[in-house]
């Protein structure tokens, strides 16, 4: 009477033939195209692509069928597939200013020159479910026009009048990179930014509310969120200019919030910066919130909330970090399990020899 | 899609050049953590995506690689570990604590002692010693700088004042070379002395927390005791079911629902060892509530090098060399069967 603790070999190859057929479903319903996928669950491939920081519809939509629609084991697919992609360099700054506009809101103002696009939308929508979508549904003929005005950003214009702090100015240091350099601390706001890009959803949107909700209270106002597509550029030494590379949708949002002033200078706005790839209003918002909390040591201002606190926000924020050492808890601990049991069958033995105030104790702690 | 062709062990030779760089920085300051670009590997974090990373950079193609989780060859991560490499890098892979040339393992130290041709790589969860005491790295890496343990010995204490003993039985810190303290992943206290004056090189790799430190050969590793209080390896003395051993650590298996327990040893090459040698071993089976009887100290356990007033080793002399060549191709004809062989000569000796 042995207790098998042989055959995990076998007991994996067996478990991963069960998790193929779970994820084929059944067999008698149709599989799932990646072309499906991509089209009609483009928030989830966004999302993927947003938090694997890979730019690829089709790769993402084979992470979410691979991973069954769980995000976050698809998001890691995509991470994982990513390590091995050689790089060959950084591109230039995408002009969001420049942006092919899908959609264009600001909170802030009526009106602005560009104007108010709305554009694809869950807002104003009710939530109500619609049973016509349960099987093949007709679409409405789409009136559109082409959007021929400039949407230059709110930001700018309001920097004009010295209303808002202006952009930070391009040094023309390359930005830092924390899948090449190992994130230190303090961090500076570009390796900030990338964190929270590369960062959970949930947790910005959770960390972002919490500002709201007087943890970390930064008065914010949504200045402006605009999505669409821009162009991606990479300098290229062989000929000495830029060469485009080829476009990316992106969501972009720049948050306004209240700055007291201090005894040097005036009281005027701050910004926050949010940006995800694809359509990701939530993530974008939630980002601008959680940057600007996290500029209270630039500016400032008293840290004592935890969407302030870049140690606790930059070290948690990371979903793939996250869910590997919560769910590593399953993999076996037998052996400091063991020393623990021993301890504590010790300590036990210890406590029923000689009760607690007893002497021996005390004189040991001298 | 066609599957992608994955270089020899999976990464890229620049991020192994990068991992080696880190390992380097390690091997100069042993116990120091140096911080590395630790990269997404295709098993999660936290689950030894540190230790693969090691491993994938000082792993050649003539290696002969054995990976163990809990001591054991056959859990189900190390299975996994294993068959990563088998794939990546298709080496010659043991169970034998012997044939090996590197031993990834993830909270044991195996009970054969290990040579100077071996190379042992730990899956280490949370690098940081002091992180339960303070939990900002800021503070912490300063703390390290300043070689400020003070608040180490405070926690020790406190456990002594509060049960009469140090009441760390697993990851019990340690002192490296004299000078940082350092966390030996959560391998049980029992295995802290093999660590002390080791023949092989030890690295450590924490993929999540982005860090890597090693111990070079023949280091002093000391377990942080006070004079009045020595570290003592003890464990509960027991016997092993299969093969009667008495001095090697034991895993509990509970085998039914009165009581019934059963003790066999976690170093699952060791057991097979001792079995082969003396196969008619009868299994003895801990009759129900008798547990007691497993929890008695080992006394006399005598590996008193944990006391603060043990005599200094001398310095190790021999250090490793490191293959920096570049391409795995290259290395491959290199005629270097393990990426860390120790081989005598100068090199990093007297660095410190």
């Amino acid at each position: 009477m042995y207790v098998a603790v042989k055959g995990g070999e076998r007991a994996i190859e067996n478990a991963h033939a069960l998790l193929a057929a779970a994820r084929r479903g059944d067999p008698a319903v149709p599989e799932l195209g990646l072309d499906q996928i991509s089209e009609q669950l483009a928030l989830a491939v966004d999302r993927v692509m947003s938090e694997g920081s890979l730019y690829d519809r089709e790769l993402a939509a084979l992470a979410i069928k691979q991973a069954r629609g769980d995000m976050i084991e698809a998001i890691f697919l995509v991470r994982a597939y990513r390590t091995t992609l050689p790089r060959f360099g950084a591109s230039e700054a995408i002009d969001t200013a420049a942006m092919d506009i899908q959609r264009r809101i600001s909170a802030t103002f009526k009106d602005l020159p560009g104007g108010q696009v709305l554009g694809p939308t869950f807002d104003y929508t009710h939530r109500l479910l619609d049973h016509s979508l349960a099987g093949p549904a007709e679409l409405a003929p789409l009136e559109t026009a082409p959007a021929d005005a400039a949407f230059p950003r709110l930001t700018e214009i309001l920097a004009a009048d010295g209303l808002i702090e202006p952009a930070p100015p391009d040094t023309g240091e390359p930005a830092g990179d924390l899948t090449r350099d190992p994130l230190t601390f303090p961090a500076d706001r570009d390796l900030r930014l990338q964190n929270l890009a590369r960062g959970d959803e949930g947790f910005l949107l959770a960390l972002g509310y919490s500002t709201q909700r007087g943890y970390g209270r930064t008065h914010p106002f949504a200045g402006e969120i605009r999505f669409g597509e821009v162009e991606v550029e990479l300098f290229a030494e062989e000929v000495g200019f830029a060469v485009p590379l080829g476009r990316i949708a992106v969501t972009e949002c720049q948050s306004i919030n209240q700055f007291k002033g201090t005894a040097s200078e005036a009281p005027r706005f701050t910004r926050g910066y949010g940006l995800a790839f694809g359509h990701g209003e939530r993530k974008a918002i939630a980002m601008a919130l959680v940057d600007r909390a996290l500029r209270a040591r630039e500016l400032g201002e008293e840290i004592k909330a935890p969407a302030q606190d870049e140690e606790f926000v930059l070290s948690h924020s990371d979903n793939l970090q996250s869910t590997g050492f919560v769910e590593h808890l399953k993999l076996p601990h037998y052996v400091d399990f063991q020393a623990e049991l021993g301890l504590v069958r010790r300590l036990r033995a210890d406590f029923t020899a000689a009760p607690p105030g007893d002497t021996d104790v005390a004189e040991a702690a001298e | 899609m066609n599957a992608p062709a994955y270089n020899f062990a999976y990464l890229d030779e620049q991020t192994k050049r990068m991992i080696r760089r880190a390992i380097l920085k390690a091997i100069a300051i042993p116990g120091y953590q140096v911080p590395f670009a630790s990269r997404e590997m295709p098993m999660p974090q936290g689950w030894g995506t540190g230790g693969v990373q090691v491993t994938a950079a000082i792993l050649g193609p003539n290696d002969v690689l054995k990976v163990i989780d809990q001591g054991s060859d056959d859990t189900t991560n190390a299975v996994s570990i294993r068959k990563f490499f088998v794939k990546t890098a298709g080496v010659k892979i043991t169970t034998s604590t012997a044939d090996a040339t590197i031993v990834q393992t993830r909270h044991r130290i195996p009970e054969l002692p290990l040579t100077e041709q071996q190379v042992l790589v730990f899956q280490v969860p949370i690098p940081e010693p002091l992180r339960f005491l303070e939990p900002r790295e800021t503070e912490t890496r300063q703390m390290h700088a300043l070689e400020e343990y003070g608040l180490m010995h405070v926690k020790l204490y406190e456990d002594i004042s509060r049960h009469g003993q140090i009441s760390t039985s697993y990851a019990y810190p340690v002192k490296v070379d004299g000078r940082y303290v350092m966390d030996p992943s959560p391998t049980p206290k029992f295995d802290n002395p093999k660590m002390n004056d080791c023949a092989a090189l030890q690295l450590f790799g924490a993929g999540r927390e982005k860090r890597i430190y090693a111990i070079p050969p023949y280091t002093r590793v000391v377990s942080l005791d006070f004079e009045d209080h020595p570290f003592e390896p003890r464990w509960s003395s027991g016997t092993c079911a299969l093969c009667a051993a008495t001095d090697s650590f034991l895993d509990e298996i509970i085998t039914d629902d009165r009581g019934g327990r059963m003790f066999v040893c976690s170093d699952t090459d060791h057991c097979e060892i001792r079995r082969a040698a003396a196969p008619h071993v009868p299994e003895t089976v801990t009759p129900g509530g008798s547990e007691a009887s497993n929890s008695l100290p080992l006394e006399g356990g005598g590996l008193g090098r944990g006391s603060t007033d043990s005599p200094p080793v001398p310095p190790a002399t021999p250090s490793p060399t490191l293959p920096l060549s570049g391409g795995g191709s290259e290395a491959s004809t290199s005629g270097v069967d393990s990426g860390f062989r120790p081989a005598a000569g100068p090199g990093m000796t007297g660095r410190r």
